[in-house]
């Protein structure tokens, strides 16, 4: 008898079984193959726009995946360092037998967790109340909550030309049951579909036709943590090329021999908009004469390129003539073709904001079986099940995050209260709140959750604090404090920064130009700061109006979420409002009038009735 | 529900004062911001304070405000009533001026409501206002659709098309970093685009305020020399409409002496009260204060008789006249002509006394207006207060846009303000889903209780 049952051992599951076992809850992760625990069977990266953000949200809650890619990392870079603050992010290239293998090592030494390898292939269900697992070959495991992390796994269909075959990735045995079982039980199953390039022998390629792109000059970690485990000299470079007129051309003359473009015909699954295959990207932007294409190693421990922005589901024979069509590709030697995968997934509009299923009460579900697509959209998802899993078992509430608090928060209130089409990917542009929704303040946004939830210890949040009251320190330092325009400083601001002052001013007002930047000023300090509390307190200054501008339009946002619609309202009883309102709140049942005004299809006169008819009844009711 | 609404809670155009309610936490403080006079925030409540609503240093018009704290209001909030001079366009104009400094335009029925929420009165008598409420909600669902067919709306819709084309490329750089293809947008290159933006919101602006002219009122004046025949052309005018004359004494600035209607224009006769004044004044005096009131009209009519000849203080009067939207009528035709009609670019000649050529006059002014053509066009609905305030607030915003670009800050600062003109203008037309717009946009044509 368990606690928690985490079924599936991807990022998702990795997360939510680590959580509630940390938390203390006696926990059983149960995967088809414990080879393939944290596997990255895409590209071999963590991070990147919105999603580096992610990482650094999880490793502030106290989740796994930021410390993991630190110690796992080939090349690390910050994206969009010449633009503005909110949107900087980490991204780093991930070493494909080391990112695992780190993981398990973490999952064996974790106490209250234990693993299996078996295949689910149904759930324990009474009174709509879940009751624990069971397996392929018949054995029931009990426990009180289950945590479904399946992933593709769901009656995953390989394809690639005119073939289908029913497998998962690296052609492991897919769940060919348990998705008929969820839709018996009351979910609304959808079918997605996603892709991956093909995987090149390193040796075959003629690197002399590309161009290096390196990692940076500077040391980054993903985790708060900040422990350095890489040498900054030795990151493994990636290598940029172009697809060629007649990539193009091979790519027109065979599109009907790809499975998307009538290869095959039962095609159901849905494909992400944002990540299109080569074929898409040609077909669609017909006019561009050439795509970027990256190439990327997986691994310093096997040979195999990954060819980023290269994926496609054509025939393997035409998969080789396009390959060979690419600069210092002409040799090279497919050691894996690309293919396209269809799997199952949920209704994610089936989930309440704490990620438990509102069809089955203490089942939650988190990763791609919720529409989403990517490693750290499922990490902080499994994260998120994972804590409020914990939750209930203790009769706790449950931790839902704002939009304006973290993109975890957005991500999920996304799925709940929108649903999904295709596999929906995070982006910064989802984000209402970008400015306050940073990388480098991931930490001042949730630390305190995370410790309350009891995933981060008293050391670290302490540590977390210190942080915190040095920067309000700094601040009313530079506020209270001027400088005067005595030789000495004139000439040391000018010669060293060409900074021209008249008159003395505090050294607030100083950083708020345009030219200056805080470590030019480092010397006018009452003390040394270390750089992370540099970066935060001239972000805050230097940005004030504009942050202040995103917490009064956030403000608005959270009365609106504060304002809670009873959980037992008829929404069919609501005289005047559109028949097609009605039906959408009745689907999504929003917790809030915020969230009711995100669903689409229920326009503001709908809501002013709904808040009317909510003062009327409930007022007269509680009278 | 803690805001702070505003409106206009008498009828307007009918009677010399009009109230303008303000209710909520921030009523005193917003009033305060616009007022000159008292400090608001610390006479006693349920007093009435003499003072100017003021708009960047200028009066607007002179009023009594009556301060009334929380709870003993009608709505239990904290609640102002601006009493003003009753014209209509300062009416709205004090509106609007609230409307910009915070509050935000009450639902019909919305200060009932309220009062309901903080039980200050019982559910049965509620429960009128409320189906009221949902009543209007249907019914104005409708008219905001067909709204959204106008011509400003199609403007607003490829502003915000242009404004939503910078926004993808910015995101996209921001969220394909990597991708050294796509076009990299810089401050710079917005610039342009910002300023093209800016004018055409200016223009629409300006547009709309000749509509509100339109459907608030023409400020005309009637001036001339005593005794030339300005009360009894005034008198006739009225008269024939029969609309409300209504007398005040003691004149300040834009009293309504009268409306008058023209085939559906209105005209809000202003300070003829304060020419007949000068019947008792030497001319000159007469001749400065016509200057005044000149500066301020949207129509004046520059009476003279026939029967006399031209003056210097007259001839002074007609150059003033030059570039204004005047006519000069040339009254009491029936007696002997002794003005000289040469030195008049064009004129209406009348007689009252013989009841001639006021027809003309009428279709002169019409002429002048062109009111066919302004009243196909679809700028009425800009005409609210609402809309107008919205726009402004627009304009606030690429200023920041602009401000951001000046100090070189990072695209994705400048894009935040940026954002915030997409999102205003979609609030106009109804794109934008906000707590705003559920209470105002639906509910705009009955004001008050």
């Amino acid at each position: 008898m368990y606690e928690v049952i985490v079924v599936g051992g991807g990022h998702a599951g990795c997360e939510a079984a680590l959580a509630t076992s940390r938390i203390g809850h006696k926990t059983l992760l149960v995967t088809g193959n414990i080879k393939n625990i944290a596997d990255m069977p895409c590209n071999p990266s963590i991070g990147g726009s919105a999603k580096g953000i992610v990482v650094r949200e999880i490793d502030a809650l106290g989740g796994e995946m930021g410390r993991n890619a630190d110690k796992s990392l080939l090349q690390i870079k910050m994206l969009n360092s010449a633009k503005g603050p909110a949107v900087r992010a980490l991204r780093c290239q991930a070493d494909k037998i080391t990112y695992p293998k780190n993981m398990l090592k973490t999952l064996n030494s974790t106490k209250n967790l234990d693993i299996k390898e078996a295949i689910v292939e149904d759930l324990i269900i009474e009174n709509n109340e879940v009751k624990g697992i069971c397996l392929s070959d018949g054995e029931k495991i009990y426990s009180s909550s289950v945590i479904l992390t399946t992933g593709t796994y769901l009656k995953s269909d390989i394809l690639i030309g005119d073939t289908r075959t029913r497998k998962g990735p690296h052609g492991e045995r897919p769940s060919n049951h348990l998705s008929d079982k969820l839709k018996e039980y009351g979910f609304n199953v959808i079918r997605l579909k996603t892709g991956t390039p093909q995987r090149i022998e390193k040796s075959s390629i003629d690197f002399t036709k590309t161009k290096e792109e390196y990692g940076d000059d500077t040391y980054w970690t993903f985790s708060f943590d900040n422990k350095i485990y890489y040498d900054k000299a030795k990151q493994v470079p990636c290598h940029l090329i172009y697809t060629m007129p007649e990539t193009h051309k091979i790519i027109k003359d065979n599109l009907n021999k790809s499975s998307m473009y009538g290869g095959l015909s039962d095609i159901k699954g849905v494909g992400p908009r944002y990540c299109p295959s080569i074929e898409d990207k040609i077909v669609r932007f017909a006019d561009k004469e050439r795509h970027q294409l990256f190439l990327e190693p997986e691994s310093i421990y096997y040979d195999d390129i990954y060819i980023q922005g290269f994926s496609t589901s054509m025939p393997k024979d035409v998969q080789e003539k396009m390959v060979h069509s690419l600069p210092g590709l002409e040799n090279a030697i497919i050691n894996k073709y690309a293919y396209a995968i269809e799997y199952d997934a949920i209704d994610s509009k089936q989930l309440k904001q704490s990620l438990e299923t509102k069809v089955i009460e203490n089942l939650f579900t988190a990763g791609q079986i919720n529409g989403t697509s990517g490693y750290e959209e499922a990490a902080c998802q499994g994260l998120i099940a994972g804590i409020n899993a914990s939750l209930k078992l203790e009769g706790k509430e449950p931790l839902i995050l704002k939009r304006n608090e973290a993109y975890i928060g957005v991500l999920i209130d996304d799925l709940v209260t929108k649903g999904i089409i295709d596999p929906y990917r995070l982006l910064t542009s989802r984000a209402e709140y970008r400015l306050l929704l940073r990388h480098d303040n991931a930490d001042l946004r949730l630390r305190k959750y995370g410790y309350q939830v009891g995933l981060v210890s008293k050391e670290k949040y302490d540590k977390y604090l210190q942080k915190e009251q040095s920067i309000n320190n700094l601040i009313s330092y530079l506020k209270t404090t001027k400088i005067t325009p005595k030789k000495e400083v004139i000439d040391y601001l000018n010669e060293n920064f060409k900074i021209q002052i008249k008159d003395s001013i505090t050294l607030y007002n100083l950083l708020k130009r345009p030219e200056v930047k805080i470590n030019m000023i480092t010397k006018f300090l009452n003390k040394e700061y270390s750089n992370d509390i540099l970066e935060q307190v001239e972000i805050s200054i230097k940005y004030e109006g504009y942050i202040k501008k995103d917490v009064e339009s956030a403000k608005k946002m959270v009365d609106l979420d504060n304002k809670k619609i009873p959980v037992d309202i008829d929404y069919y009883k609501i005289h005047n409002l559109a028949s097609e309102a009605k039906q959408k709140l009745n689907q999504i049942r929003p917790t809030s009038i915020g969230q009711a005004l995100r669903i689409s299809g229920v326009n503001p006169a709908d809501i002013s009735i709904l808040m009317v008819y909510i003062k009327k009844e409930y007022f007269y009711e509680s009278k | 529900m803690n805001d702070t609404i505003a409106a206009i809670s008498t009828t307007l155009g009918v009677g010399a004062i009009s109230t303008i309610r303000v209710s909520g936490d921030l009523s005193i403080s917003i009033v305060n911001k616009i007022f000159k006079g008292k400090d608001l925030t610390k006479v006693n409540s349920h007093t009435i304070t003499y003072g100017h609503i003021v708009e960047e240093g200028s009066i607007i018009d002179e009023v009594l405000v009556s301060v009334m704290k929380a709870p003993k209001t009608f709505t239990r909030e904290d609640v102002v009533e601006i009493n003003t001079h009753g014209g209509i366009a300062i009416t709205n104009k004090v509106l609007e001026l609230l409307l910009l400094n915070g509050c935000r335009l009450a639902e019909p029925g919305e200060f009932t409501k309220r009062a309901f929420l903080n039980g200050r009165i019982d559910l049965i008598e509620a429960e009128g206002v409320m189906d009221l409420i949902n009543s209007k909600t249907e019914k104005s669902r409708k008219l905001a659709i067909n709204q959204v067919n106008g011509e400003v709306s199609k403007l607003i819709k490829d502003l915000r098309q242009s404004i939503v084309e910078m926004l993808a490329n910015i995101e996209v750089n921001i969220d394909y970093p990597e991708y050294e293809d796509i076009e990299q947008i810089t401050i710079d290159m917005i610039l342009n685009s910002v300023e093209k933006i800016e004018s055409e919101i200016k223009n629409i602006l300006s547009k709309s305020e000749d509509s509100k002219i339109i459907k608030e009122g023409i400020k005309t004046i009637i001036i001339g020399s005593p005794n030339v025949g300005k009360s009894s052309i005034l008198n006739r005018l009225l008269n024939e409409d029969k609309a409300i004359v209504t007398d005040i004494a003691g004149t300040t600035r834009d009293i309504v002496e009268g409306n008058l209607q023209i085939d559906g224009i209105l005209l809000n006769m202003i300070d003829t009260a304060g020419i007949r004044e000068t019947n008792d004044l030497v001319e000159s005096i007469g001749v400065k204060k016509s200057i005044d009131l000149i500066d301020e009209a949207d129509l004046i009519l520059y009476v003279l008789s026939n029967n006399e000849k031209i003056t210097t203080g007259q001839k002074e009067i007609l150059n003033k006249l030059e570039n204004k939207n005047k006519i000069i009528i040339v009254n009491k035709i029936d007696l002997e002509n002794k003005l000289d009609l040469k030195l008049l670019p064009s004129y209406v000649s009348i007689s009252v006394k013989e009841n001639k050529g006021l027809n003309e006059l009428k279709n002169k002014i019409k002429e002048m207006f062109n009111l066919e053509k302004i009243e196909q066009s679809d700028f009425t609905y800009l005409s609210s207060a609402r809309s107008i305030s919205l726009l402004k607030k627009s304009l606030e915003s690429l200023k920041s846009v602009k401000q951001g670009i000046k100090e070189k800050m990072p695209i994705d600062m400048v894009e935040i303000d940026l954002k915030q003109v997409w999102s205003i203008l979609g609030e106009i037309i109804g794109q934008t889903y906000s707590d705003e717009l559920i209470d105002q946009l639906f509910s705009r044509f009955c004001l008050g209780k």
